[in-house]
């Protein structure tokens, strides 16, 4: 099979993917037990304002027209009114999506390169104490909640050494003239920081672990041998030759991590007040704000899916013996 | 027959001590989670506090105290003993964790089989139900199940099963379509065996550790989860879990007063979760043995 048809296979796999997954979110708000208009039908209210409410909504419509409607809703990007703010769902989402895409962007790609060089080393000193204590160390923090890591990381640099905020996405009261402001403001940067560190140290341990093994395996691989022989020097194999073959088990661990770093971006942006995807869906599940929430759930679902899909094609583009099929 | 069988289980439960010779982090892992199994068992005669227990002394309530010989892990901003509460709290870490190992392991190891052995259209089916679970955020599914079903510790079992089951059942398919075409499995297929018994018989017993591996990690996995939740404030409203305790540390945030109420619960679900892992490495190393040189 080629490229082209290759890419295109996992595209329809993907769109189906998300087809299953958009219905499940459907018919998890619906039929699961727990009315999602519990918060916003009083059931003092009359009879009426109950029916004209649900009429509003649409709720009063059989499930699979809600369904169709619901399917065609989405197509053009419509995720219907916010309970809570009264305002479209798709604006108010894609702001918070920037947010939580910056920090997690940022966030991982640090734990993944600093993961990845401590790997090396710890390959490279082999049996050193250097190994032994960087992955107790990596392990213990893999096993510890990321919003415990986020509270410890406060409690240090917020409260006992006072030198970064605690929380929030911006200091009080800045007004902000452009989005280019926004992201690029040193405000901005000071306020990452920890919520950025936090990430960093909580997912390094998986690239760690992984490519220290990987490299360990490599290192023992015919043509490392043949490179030595060339007359390389140690540290001219490990990086240029041995690392470049181990990166393929840590750029594949990240379809496995997704979904769980999504789910970690709830718990970080909770306790850092990060105004991201993550934060919005505990308040919109607490609020019972279920447009809301149905549509950050699918949002998440959704940068899974897509992480997923480029992290399969990275694959064929960095191991060119993997065939396309 | 019976004979047949003591023996079968002897030999099982000395082959599951094999696991651990030879392998001091799996054993380890063992002793702090039997340590834990004991802990929760009886936390009533540890804890020297209940859980909830506020406690007064001269008429005035104990609050905020630090770490002492009276109060090891130091008192809450209601007096409580957080010794006490760490303690208690390993019922619920336990008990979801383990719950949930199982259900995600059963689930995960019949998906595996199932879809290794019999291939074709079954097995594009399954993956595709896999993906599918791996599209799903973990976390956000479970958050939204629990808070639509009610705050319940089944719930959150049940939740985590729903979804965990995608990587054993990933793990175990591979391993399956590198076993169903043994010489001992075409043995017993020209002997006539059926498909159901060559499964059971044949290529269950030789994924078991990978499985009991697999229990092991999902056991560290679903005890984050609780954490997790219960730091949210979905934990199960009648049980105290470490979760729940820092849950409350946050609210009020007396971290900026009380480091000792953040950091034993936090320890705690280390100690916990790290065992888990070192026991299912020690399982993964019986299956993929190339893992014991590194």
């Amino acid at each position: 099979m080629g490229k082209k048809s290759f890419i295109i296979k996992r595209i329809i796999q993907m769109l189906i993917t998300l087809f299953l997954l958009v219905t499940i979110v459907f018919l998890m708000f619906r039929l699961l037990p727990g009315d999602p208009l519990a918060m916003y039908i009083n059931s003092d209210m009359p009879v009426e304002v109950q029916k004209a409410l649900m009429h509003r909504f649409g709720l009063d419509k059989p499930l699979h027209e809600q369904y169709v409607l619901y399917l065609k809703n989405l197509l053009v990007g419509d995720f219907g009114q916010s309970f809570h703010y009264g305002q479209a769902v798709t604006s108010l989402v894609a702001e918070r999506f920037w947010n939580t895409i910056i920090l997690m962007g940022i966030g991982i790609g640090l734990a993944y390169v600093i993961g990845c060089i401590l790997g090396v080393l710890a390959a490279w000193k082999r049996g050193s104490k250097f190994e032994a204590i960087s992955i107790i160390l990596t392990l213990s923090i893999q096993s510890a909640p990321l919003f415990w890591v986020g509270i410890i990381l406060i409690m240090i640099f917020g409260i006992w050494l006072n030198l970064l905020p605690l929380g929030g996405i911006r200091e009080a009261g800045i007004k902000l003239t452009s989005t280019f402001e926004k992201f690029y403001s040193l405000d901005f940067l000071v306020h990452m920081i920890l919520p950025a560190t936090t990430l960093a140290i909580y997912y390094m341990g998986t690239p760690f672990l992984i490519m220290r093994s990987a490299m360990l395996e490599v290192m023992n691989e015919e043509f490392i041998e043949i490179v030595k022989a060339k007359g390389l020097k140690t540290w001219q194999v490990t990086f240029k030759h041995a690392m470049r073959n181990s990166l393929l088990p840590v750029v594949t661990m990240l379809t496995v991590m997704i979904s769980f770093i999504m789910g970690g971006q709830v718990m970080l942006e909770t306790i850092f007040r990060w105004p991201g995807i993550g934060m919005e869906i505990v308040s919109a599940v607490n609020t019972r704000d279920y447009p809301m929430a149905q549509a950050l759930f699918i949002m998440m679902g959704v940068i899974s899916l897509i992480v997923n899909f480029v992290v399969d094609l990275l694959y064929h583009y960095l191991d060119p013996r993997v065939t396309y099929e | 027959m019976k004979d047949g069988m003591t023996k079968k289980l002897k030999f099982f439960f000395q082959s599951q001590l094999e696991v651990f010779k030879g392998d001091s982090l799996g054993l380890i892992g063992a002793i702090i989670f039997a340590c834990f199994i004991m802990m929760a068992i009886f936390a009533p005669l540890i804890a020297p506090y209940g859980p909830e227990e506020m406690i007064y002394q001269e008429g005035r309530l104990l609050r905020l105290q630090s770490p002492s010989w009276h109060h090891l892990f130091g008192t809450t901003q209601m007096g409580q003993d957080i010794f006490s509460q760490v303690i208690y709290g390993s019922r619920a870490a336990v008990l979801v964790g383990v719950l949930s190992a199982v259900l995600v392991s059963i689930i995960g190891t019949a998906v595996g089989l199932v879809s290794g052995y019999y291939g074709g259209k079954t097995d594009a089916f399954l993956m595709r139900v896999v993906d599918l679970a791996y599209g799903i955020p973990f976390l956000p599914f479970i958050i939204i199940l629990v808070a639509l079903t009610g705050l319940t510790f089944w719930n959150v079992v049940i939740g985590i099963g729903l979804l965990l089951w995608r990587t054993p059942a990933r793990v175990i398919r591979a391993q399956v379509l590198s076993l169903k075409n043994r010489p001992f499995v075409e043995a017993s297929r020209v002997l006539g065996a059926s498909n159901f018994r060559i499964i059971l018989f044949q290529i269950a017993p030789n994924v078991l550790p990978l499985t009991f591996s697999y229990t092991a990690l999902a056991m560290g996995w679903a005890i984050l989860t609780e954490a997790n939740l219960s730091f949210l404030g979905y934990g199960d409203p009648m049980m105290t879990s470490w979760g729940k305790i820092l849950f409350r540390v946050y609210i009020i945030q007396a971290m900026t007063i009380a480091w000792w109420w953040v950091l034993a619960p936090g320890l705690a679900i280390i100690l916990l979760v790290l065992s888990g892992f070192f026991i299912g490495r020690a399982y993964e190393k019986v299956t993929n043995p190339r893992l014991r040189e590194y």
